[in-house]
């Protein structure tokens, strides 16, 4: 019999944390969690850290012990996260990646952890979709734990779930923001993270329900199509630019960056890195594609002739102040002051 | 004689293994073992050279910013173009800003906690730096990781994110930033010097930057007590266990030079070995005769580099290549930077007692005050209101090399452009240098060097010396084979 709910009885959750065919990224990114720091967080949730590639001192034989607990049921295993993508090549013989110490390929670890895991995360897009090492020719053959780009299956396969029935949660995005991931897991920690809380790509939805063009500071551009046209320009990046953000899911410009940044905010366009694929556009990623003048990647739920029409309305509107300012790389023409005359 | 596997190496930034000769109680030889490989230089190929920037970044979450500052320059030699100084500026304190924040997790979650071990206990000073350096609940890592955060602010005002940021270009910065935003940085940056004075030194800046000879630092160590600053703790153990005699390698080392400013770099470029040697970027090859690569009979520039990996290479050990400079091991890092560079109390240190833990422990944690001073200069000089960023367009055929300074050493791209696509791309990162494996004339990397004599104590299976020697590089293994 499967329980269906961590036992909690000694108040704890135990997470592990591995890595393979990633940058380590969504880690240095997790490290600048904020108000509380990471380590607060765990504390708060009850949940203790089993081993963290950056974090733990427990280095060889230590680990290749706790490894051998938790596969032999000493010791549970609540959590499971990995970063970066399931490395199967050559050949699907996993030897690109050779967990080390251990003359086993890490994707038979990750194969077997799973299957006594309570939770399985898939941190960042390599680990969910395959993500960047899966891009141009994917000379690794990574991919991501249950997804392998859009499709369902990935190296767990379709129908894997764990002991209680939750299929594999994909916090994507490259790197991960950190609250994406504190915020998971605390809400896993209280109890209140069910598949219902998933968007159909495994996201949770707490921040896939959102646009990351939603906060931008550029929609006044946007809204007159006053658009970018080259690095350091004001203006809207969507027409000119590659900018996703209309696309995109995720709450980068509502919840923001190490104090106050984003993609967007930062002068360059969302490259929609939490979506499968987006390694590879077919197009430059800072470019945006054009059919007779009209970008072919039009906001997702919006009929496109009433786009075009709205466009080119709002376009032939644009006040002069916008229209130039959206190609400079500081405000030109700011804003007038309402004067009134007294009489 | 034994031979012994240790690894998984945690603390490292990515995946190593060390397979180590045992005879006696010390280390008699040494393999270092790269175990990822993912194929980017693979993945490089055939696309439009611009969206380099988007994938080179992702190389390596912790030296994200270095790989495209390295990229940027890269395809600006290509484009024969150069930044607006305000360009110039952002990208230095860009850089600066994930460098000194790497020094910083370096010291205090990689390094430190393993003085905390318990195989440490019966040390006199085992308590105190225990409860100091613990991994996860010393009272270090509380007090750190919210500084870190807030150093890191820097990112989300210039560069947006961190890490993989696209902000970096070749002719600039994407970001121009404000008045109100320039006084904001020059507020975190002396938020982060007053933590570095009360917390990592316990002294001001000005006085520590001012220690000038192994003498001088000595004659200020006794002035403090033990339990004064993190940097007077490190050097009390570092006295006790002698880690200055600890993981010395050929004593080669070089630096591509960093921090463009118009009167030349922060940190210059240049090679040192008992005095200065010449320098040619063009002498670097790369042999694979020790790699699981497809090879040929001769080291290859990197302009010419060839990326097949096969695990069944005959000599081949690890997926890391041996980049040599003039058929030369060399070391990089902040220690080589600043012995190339000539800081007066580096020079006397390895003058004194070569490359070793303890050095390259000093060198990194000098470095990150001396580019904190330098960057409220550089954030002073930003002009907003001016350009931050040049545009010119690719041409169909071109090559270009960027050469730069990561955290943990010399980072070199080279790419090759042909009909408007990348046509090679090869990558040589800090740790390749250091972790290198053998050559062609069965010369070991630096670290496989540093490791030979290291000390083994009874019934260790990781040897503790082995983990300090490994970490006193700060090493990034996902950048080495990137």
């Amino acid at each position: 019999m499967q329980e269906k709910s961590p036992d909690l009885s000694d108040g704890k959750l135990n997470l592990l944390w591995l890595q393979s065919g990633g940058c380590g990224g969504c880690t240095l990114s997790l490290l600048c969690a904020e108000s509380p720091d990471l380590i607060t967080v765990l504390e708060s949730a009850g949940i203790n850290l089993l081993w963290h590639p950056s974090l733990s001192e427990a280095s060889g034989t230590e680990l290749q012990d706790i490894l051998a607990q938790v596969m032999a049921k000493e010791i549970r295993l609540d959590l499971l996260c990995l970063e970066g993508s399931v490395i199967t090549g050559p050949q699907g013989s996993g030897k690109f990646h050779m967990l080390a110490g251990t003359g086993r390929p890490m994707m038979d670890w990750i194969r077997e952890l799973s299957a006594v895991a309570r939770y399985v995360i898939a941190v960042g897009t390599c680990a969910t979709y395959g993500g960047i090492t899966a891009a141009g020719n994917n000379p690794s053959e990574a991919t991501g734990l249950q997804y392998d780009g859009h499709s369902k299956g990935g190296f767990l396969g379709e129908n894997f779930v764990t002991g209680i029935d939750m299929p594999v949660i994909n916090i994507a995005g490259c790197p991960t923001h950190p609250n994406w991931v504190t915020e998971m897991l605390v809400q896993i920690a209280i109890g209140g993270f069910t598949e219902a809380e998933m968007d159909d790509l495994g996201r949770p939805r707490s921040y896939a329900d959102h646009l990351v063009h939603r906060g931008c500071p550029r929609n006044e551009y946007y809204e007159f199509k006053a658009s970018a046209e080259k690095p350091s320009d004001l203006g809207c990046m969507m027409e000119n630019m590659g900018c996703l953000g209309t696309q995109a899911h995720a709450d980068c410009n509502t919840r923001l960056w190490n104090g106050g940044g984003s993609c967007l905010r930062g002068g360059y366009a969302c490259v929609n890195c939490t979506a499968p694929g987006f390694e590879e556009p077919g197009h430059s990623f800072t470019e945006t594609p054009k059919v007779a003048g009209i970008p072919v990647g039009l906001p997702t739920d919006m009929p496109k002739a009433w786009f075009v029409a709205l466009a080119s309305l709002s376009k032939a509107a644009t006040p002069k102040r916008l229209k130039e300012n959206a190609v400079a790389d500081h405000i030109i023409v700011p804003l007038r002051n309402q004067t009134k005359d007294r009489k | 004689m034994s031979r012994r596997i240790v690894g998984p190496f945690n603390r490292v930034e990515g995946d190593l293994e060390v397979h180590l000769e045992i005879g006696g109680a010390v280390v008699e030889d040494a393999w270092v073992v790269s175990t990822l490989y993912r194929g980017f230089e693979q993945i490089l190929h055939g696309k439009l050279p611009g969206d380099a920037l988007v994938y080179t970044p992702r190389i390596c979450g912790i030296c994200s910013v270095s790989q495209s500052v390295a990229t940027a320059a890269a395809l600006a030699d290509a484009q024969n173009i150069d930044m607006p100084p305000n360009g110039e500026l952002a990208i230095n304190l860009i850089l600066a800003n994930e460098n000194i924040a790497d020094h910083l997790t370096h010291f205090y979650l990689f390094f430190m906690p393993d003085f905390a071990r318990d195989i440490y206990r019966n040390e006199p000073w085992y308590e105190p730096i225990a409860h100091r350096f613990k991994a996860v609940t010393g009272t270090a890592v509380k007090q750190v990781l919210p500084a870190r955060s807030d150093w890191l602010h820097v990112m989300g005002i210039l560069a947006g994110k961190w890490p993989h940021s696209l902000a970096i270009q070749p002719g600039g910065s994407s970001r121009a930033i404000e008045a109100q935003e320039q006084a904001r940085i020059l507020s975190v940056i002396y938020a982060f010097r007053k933590f570095l004075e009360d917390v990592l030194f316990g002294d001001s800046l000005e006085n520590i930057l001012s220690i000038s000879s192994a003498a001088d630092l000595d004659s200020w160590l006794e002035k403090q007590a033990p339990d004064h600053s993190d940097f007077v703790r490190f050097l009390h153990v570092s006295r006790s266990l002698g880690l200055e005699q600890l993981g010395r390698a050929a004593d080669v080392f070089m630096s591509y030079g960093v921090y463009k400013g118009p009167e030349g770099n922060l940190f210059k470029r240049g090679v040192w070995h008992q005095g200065e040697q010449m320098f040619e970027p063009e002498n670097i090859t790369e042999d694979l005769s020790h790699s699981w690569m497809e090879h040929g009979n001769t080291p290859r520039h990197p302009y010419d580099g060839v990326t097949v990996p096969d695990p069944d290479t005959r000599d081949g050990y690890t997926w890391c290549k041996a980049p040599r400079l003039d058929g030369t091991v060399v070391e990089v890092g902040a220690l080589a930077r600043q012995v190339v560079d000539g800081d007066p109390l580096i020079r006397d240190l390895v003058q004194q007692s070569g490359g070793n833990v303890r050095n390259r422990v000093i060198a990194r944690l000098l470095e990150i005050g001396r580019v904190v001073d330098a960057m409220s200069q550089w954030a002073r000089l930003l002009r907003p209101r001016e350009a931050f960023c040049h545009q010119v367009k690719m041409p169909d055929e071109a090559r270009g090399c960027g050469l730069t300074e990561a955290a943990r050493g010399s980072l070199g791209h080279w790419v090759r452009i042909k009909n408007g696509r990348i046509l090679n791309y090869q990558i040589i990162a800090p740790t390749t240098w250091n972790f290198s494996p053998r050559d062609m004339s069965g010369v070991a990397g630096a670290l496989e060097q540093a490791l030979i004599g290291a000390p083994v104590r009874g019934g260790e299976k990781d040897p503790v010396s082995v983990q300090h020697i490994v970490r006193s590089f700060d090493p990034c293994m996902v950048c080495t084979v990137h």
